[in-house]
C-alpha cells in the first residue's frame, strides 16, 4: 500500500499527488515512469515521475483526468492509499552537457519535462523551456520551471496567458534564430509531440519525445505499448519511454492510442451513472468540511 | 501380492458440458469424488520396477501415493507428494501427463494409463477441503539468506525447498500478484486463481516472504541483492512475447497472447467490476498451436466471440498443446485452420480486419523432429476477423541481463546455466525455468528449481562455487 501524502488540485482535471514509495524514490531518475493501481479492480496506469525525493522516500505524480480510472483517481484524498506503485520503469533520460537545449511541454507534459529540465540545467546546459496549455487554468509549475531553467516561454491556445498560439511557433522561431541548439525534448499529447518533431526536423536538431502508449505490465511482457520506428517495432516500456521523434511512425501511434476509445467512453458513462450519487455525497461532505473550515 | 486385475480405462472424471462452460470461466473438470479416486488409484499395478517416476521431472513417489489413495489415506498421499512437489494442485492440472508419468505408465502400452494427474489434483484439493493444510515443522534456521526473483512455478518451488532447508527466503515479484504465468497466463477455467493463491499461501507458511511490485534489475540490481543475500535464484520466466514481423502486425486488434491473456487473467477484464478493457471481437483468430494458443482461443469464446479459429502452420499431429486442451478446445467449438501460415495482416482505419495466409504441405522432419511445413505457392487466401492473437512463443525478458554484464546469455536471450546445478556464470546466482529453457512447462521449471535449491543449499554449506 502506498500512501498519498499530499494532494494539490491544479485545475478541475489536473491533480498532483505526492506518494510514499521509498523503493521507487530511491532509484528514480529523470525520464522514468511508474505504474499505479488504485485498488483491486483498478487498471494499471503508467505515469511519468514528475519529481522524487530519495531522502523522504516520496515521488510526485501529476495526472489529467481523461477517463474513468483517472477521474476516480482524482477523487482520492490525502491519507488514502494506492494499492500498487511499481517502478522506476523505462530508461532514464541521458543527462550530459549538450550545450544549448530546448524543452517543450504541452499540458500535463509539464510534469515529466520538469525533472529533465532541472537535471539538464544542473549538468551545465543552457535550458529554454516552452510550456503550453489550452488555457491559463491548465498551466502549472511556472515558478518551478523558471527556477530551474534559463528562459521560459508560455503559450496558451486561447491567449488567456502568455503568448496566444501553439508551442511549435516559438520553437520554430528559436531554431531559426539560433543555429547552435544541440537537442530538443518535447513531451505532451502525442499530436503535440508529432508536430514538435516535424518542426525541428528541417533544422536537423535531434528531438526526443516521451511516449505514453497503451500499456499493461510495464516490464516488456505484453507488447501492447509497441511503437514503430524506422528501425522496426519497439516497446515503449523497456526500450523507451524516450524515442527519437524524427523516426516515430506517428500516425500508427495515434491510431493505436485511440484503440480502446469506445470502451473508455462507455466506462465513463457507466461509472457516472452508477457513481453519480457517490460523487454528489462526496461533494456534499466536502462542502460541509469547507464550510466548517471557512 | 496377488496378481492385479487390469482395468483398461480411467474412471471418468465428470466435467462441465462444453455448451455450458463456454459461457463461464469456471473450471472444466469437476474432479474425482473420494470413491472415484480410490477406484482409479486401485488401477495402479504397483509395478515392482515402476517406470512412471522416470517420467516425473520432480520425482514424485507415484506408486507410493497411489497406494495410499487406494487405501483412502488421502492425507498420507498428499504428504508424500509434497515431499518433492510443493504445488500438487497446480501440477495435477497443468502438467502434460501424457508425455510424462502417464506416458511411461506400463498400462499405457495397451490400455489407458492410471490417471496420475487427476489423482494428484484430487488429493491436493481434498486436503484444502479439510480446511487445514498441514505445515511441516520448521527446521533449524541456518542464518543464510536467499533472494528468489520471480514468483512463478520455478520461484515458488525453489522458495518452498529453500525454506524447508532452513534458509531465510525473500521472493521478489514484479507484478501486483504472486504466481507469474500461473496468474497472468493460464486462464481461470484451466487453473482457478484461488488454487494458485492457496499454493502461494502454503509456500509463505513455510517461511518465505513475498515482496510484490519489486522489479529486480530496476529497484535493485543483482549486485545490490548480493550485498544482502548469500545466493540468488532467477526464476523470471520467459516474458518477452514474440511477434512475426509481418506487415500490418501493429494494427489495432492484433495482440500478443501475453497481452490478451494478461488483460483477461491478471487484470480480470472478463469481470464487469474490473476496469481493464479487452476487445471482445466477433471473430477471433489465434496464431499458434501450443497451450497458450488453446488458452487464448478458448478465452475468446468465453468473452463472447461468435467464432474462434486457430491458425497453425503444421498438421494436427504436430500441435504442441496438451492433448486434453486440444480436445477441450474442439469440444467447445474452436475451429482449426491447420497447415496455414500467416503472411500479412490487413486492416482499415487502423484496425485489423483480415489475415492473409498461405497453405502448407508437410515436408521432411526439421531439427525438432516434426515434419516441416512447406508453403504451397499461389495458395494465398484471407480469413476475416476483428481480433487476432499471436501465440507463437516468447523468450526471457532482457531486463536483468541488461543490468548484469557478467551474466552470460545465449543468442536467444536465455540465461546460460549448468543444468546439473543450475549455476549461472555469475557467482552466487542460480537460474531455473523458462529463463533457461526459453518457454517450456510448469513442471520442467519446477524440476530445475529443485535442482537449483539443492545446489544452493550445497553452496551455502560449503561456500564452494
Amino acid at each position: 500500500m502506498y500512501k498519498i501524502l499530499r494532494k494539490e488540485v491544479f485545475s478541475e482535471t489536473v491533480k498532483l499527488m505526492v506518494l510514499e514509495a521509498p523503493l521507487v524514490a530511491h532509484k528514480a531518475k529523470a525520464g522514468q515512469f511508474v505504474i499505479v493501481r488504485m485498488d483491486e479492480t483498478g487498471e494499471r496506469i503508467p505515469l511519468t515521475i514528475a519529481d522524487f525525493d530519495a531522502e523522504k522516500g516520496t515521488i510526485t505524480i501529476i495526472f489529467q483526468e481523461v477517463g474513468k480510472s483517472t477521474m476516480q483517481m482524482g477523487l482520492m484524498e490525502e491519507g488514502e492509499y494506492f494499492e500498487n506503485v511499481v517502478g522506476p520503469l523505462g530508461h532514464a533520460t541521458e543527462i550530459k552537457n549538450y550545450g544549448k537545449v530546448i524543452v517543450v511541454a504541452g499540458g500535463v507534459g509539464i510534469a515529466p519535462i520538469f525533472p529533465i529540465a532541472r537535471a539538464l540545467k544542473q549538468a551545465g546546459n543552457h535550458v529554454t523551456a516552452i510550456i503550453g496549455a489550452r488555457n491559463k487554468s491548465l498551466l502549472f509549475w511556472e515558478d518551478r520551471m523558471r527556477a530551474e531553467t534559463d528562459h521560459v516561454i508560455i503559450c496558451t491556445d486561447d491567449g488567456s496567458y502568455g503568448r496566444k498560439g501553439l508551442v511549435t511557433e516559438p520553437l520554430k522561431e528559436i531554431l531559426e534564430q539560433n543555429k547552435d541548439i544541440a537537442q530538443v525534448w518535447a513531451i505532451g499529447p502525442s499530436i503535440m509531440m508529432k508536430f514538435a518533431s516535424l518542426t525541428t526536423k528541417p533544422f536537423n536538431v535531434p528531438t526526443l519525445v516521451s511516449l505514453n502508449t497503451v500499456m499493461v505490465d510495464g516490464t516488456g511482457m505484453c507488447g501492447g505499448c509497441r511503437v514503430v520506428m524506422d528501425s522496426g517495432a519497439k516497446f515503449v516500456c523497456v526500450d523507451g519511454p524516450e524515442f527519437d521523434g524524427h523516426h516515430v511512425d506517428w500516425d500508427l501511434l495515434l491510431s493505436r492510442l485511440s484503440f480502446f476509445r469506445d470502451e473508455e467512453r462507455q466506462a465513463v458513462e457507466r461509472w457516472k451513472e452508477q457513481d453519480h450519487k457517490c460523487r454528489t455525497d462526496i461533494m456534499f461532505e466536502n462542502g460541509i468540511k469547507e464550510g466548517q473550515n471557512g | 501380492m496377488a496378481k492385479k486385475i487390469i482395468v483398461p480405462c480411467k474412471v471418468k472424471m465428470p466435467e462441465q458440458p462444453a455448451g455450458e462452460r463456454v459461457h463461464n470461466y469456471q473450471e472444466v473438470p469437476y474432479g474425482y469424488t473420494p470413491e472415484e479416486a480410490m477406484e482409479e488409484a486401485r488401477r495402479c499395478l504397483q509395478c515392482a520396477r515402476p517406470t512412471c517416476m522416470d517420467g516425473c521431472p520432480v520425482n514424485v513417489n507415484i506408486p507410493g501415493f497411489l497406494a495410499l489413495v487406494a487405501d483412502g489415506d488421502f492425507q498420507g498421499a498428499v504428504d508424500m507428494i509434497k515431499l518433492t512437489n510443493a504445488l500438487p494442485a497446480i501440477t495435477g492440472r497443468v502438467c502434460p501427463q501424457e508425455v510424462q508419468c502417464e506416458g511411461v505408465c506400463v498400462l499405457n502400452k495397451k490400455f489407458e494409463p492410471v490417471g496420475i494427474g487427476r489423482l494428484e489434483r484430487f488429493v491436493a484439493d481434498w486436503e484444502a477441503g479439510q480446511g487445514k493444510i498441514a505445515i511441516p515443522q520448521a527446521p533449524p534456521q541456518t542464518g543464510r539468506k536467499v533472494a528468489v526473483v520471480g514468483s512463478g512455478p520455478a520461484g515458488l518451488t525453489a522458495a518452498a525447498d529453500l525454506a524447508r532447508m532452513g534458509h531465510e527466503v525473500d521472493v521478489f515479484e514484479a507484478l501486483h500478484e504472486p504466481g507469474g504465468v500461473l496468474v497472468y497466463g493460464i486462464p481461470e477455467f484451466r487453473l482457478p486463481k484461488a488454487i494458485v493463491k492457496r499454493e502461494v499461501d502454503y509456500v509463505k507458511s513455510l517461511g518465505a516472504d513475498v515482496h510484490l511490485d519489486f522489479i529486480v534489475g530496476s529497484v535493485a540490481t543483482l549486485d545490490e541483492l548480493l550485498e544482502k543475500y548469500d545466493a540468488i535464484l532467477l526464476g523470471t520466466g520467459a516474458g518477452l512475447p514474440w511477434f512475426m514481423g509481418l506487415p500490418g502486425e501493429n494494427l489495432g486488434g492484433v495482440y500478443s497472447s501475453n497481452e490478451y491473456l494478461t488483460r483477461v487473467n491478471l487484470m480480470k477484464a472478463y469481470r464487469p467490476e474490473y476496469d481493464t478493457p479487452v476487445s471482445r471481437g466477433n471473430r477471433v483468430l489465434t496464431i499458434g498451436g501450443g497451450n497458450t494458443a488453446m488458452d487464448a482461443a478458448r478465452t475468446a469464446l468465453r468473452l463472447g466471440s461468435k467464432e474462434s479459429i486457430i491458425v497453425y502452420r503444421r498438421s494436427r499431429a504436430e500441435l504442441p498443446a496438451r492433448a486434453e486442451e486440444v480436445h477441450h478446445a474442439e469440444e467447445e467449438g474452436v475451429q482449426f485452420n491447420l497447415l496455414t501460415t500467416p503472411v500479412a495482416f490487413h486492416g482499415k482505419d487502423g484496425r485489423v480486419t483480415a489475415l492473409e495466409c498461405i497453405k502448407n504441405e508437410l515436408g521432411e522432419p526439421d531439427a525438432s523432429g516434426r515434419r516441416k511445413p512447406v508453403p504451397i505457392e499461389g495458395s494465398n487466401f484471407f480469413i476475416e476477423a476483428d481480433v487476432m492473437v499471436i501465440a507463437i512463443g516468447q523468450s526471457p525478458s532482457p531486463l536483468i541481463a541488461n543490468t548484469t554484464p557478467e551474466l552470460k546469455t545465449m543468442k536467444n536471450g536465455t540465461v546460460a546455466a549448468d543444468t546439473a546445478t543450475m549455476k549461472t556464470s555469475k557467482k552466487g546466482v542460480f537460474a531455473a525455468g523458462d529463463i533457461i529453457t526459453g518457454g517450456a512447462t510448469v513442471i520442467l521449471a519446477m524440476g530445475q528449481a529443485k535442482i537449483a535449491a539443492s545446489a544452493i543449499d550445497e553452496y551455502l554449506k560449503t561456500g564452494v562455487w
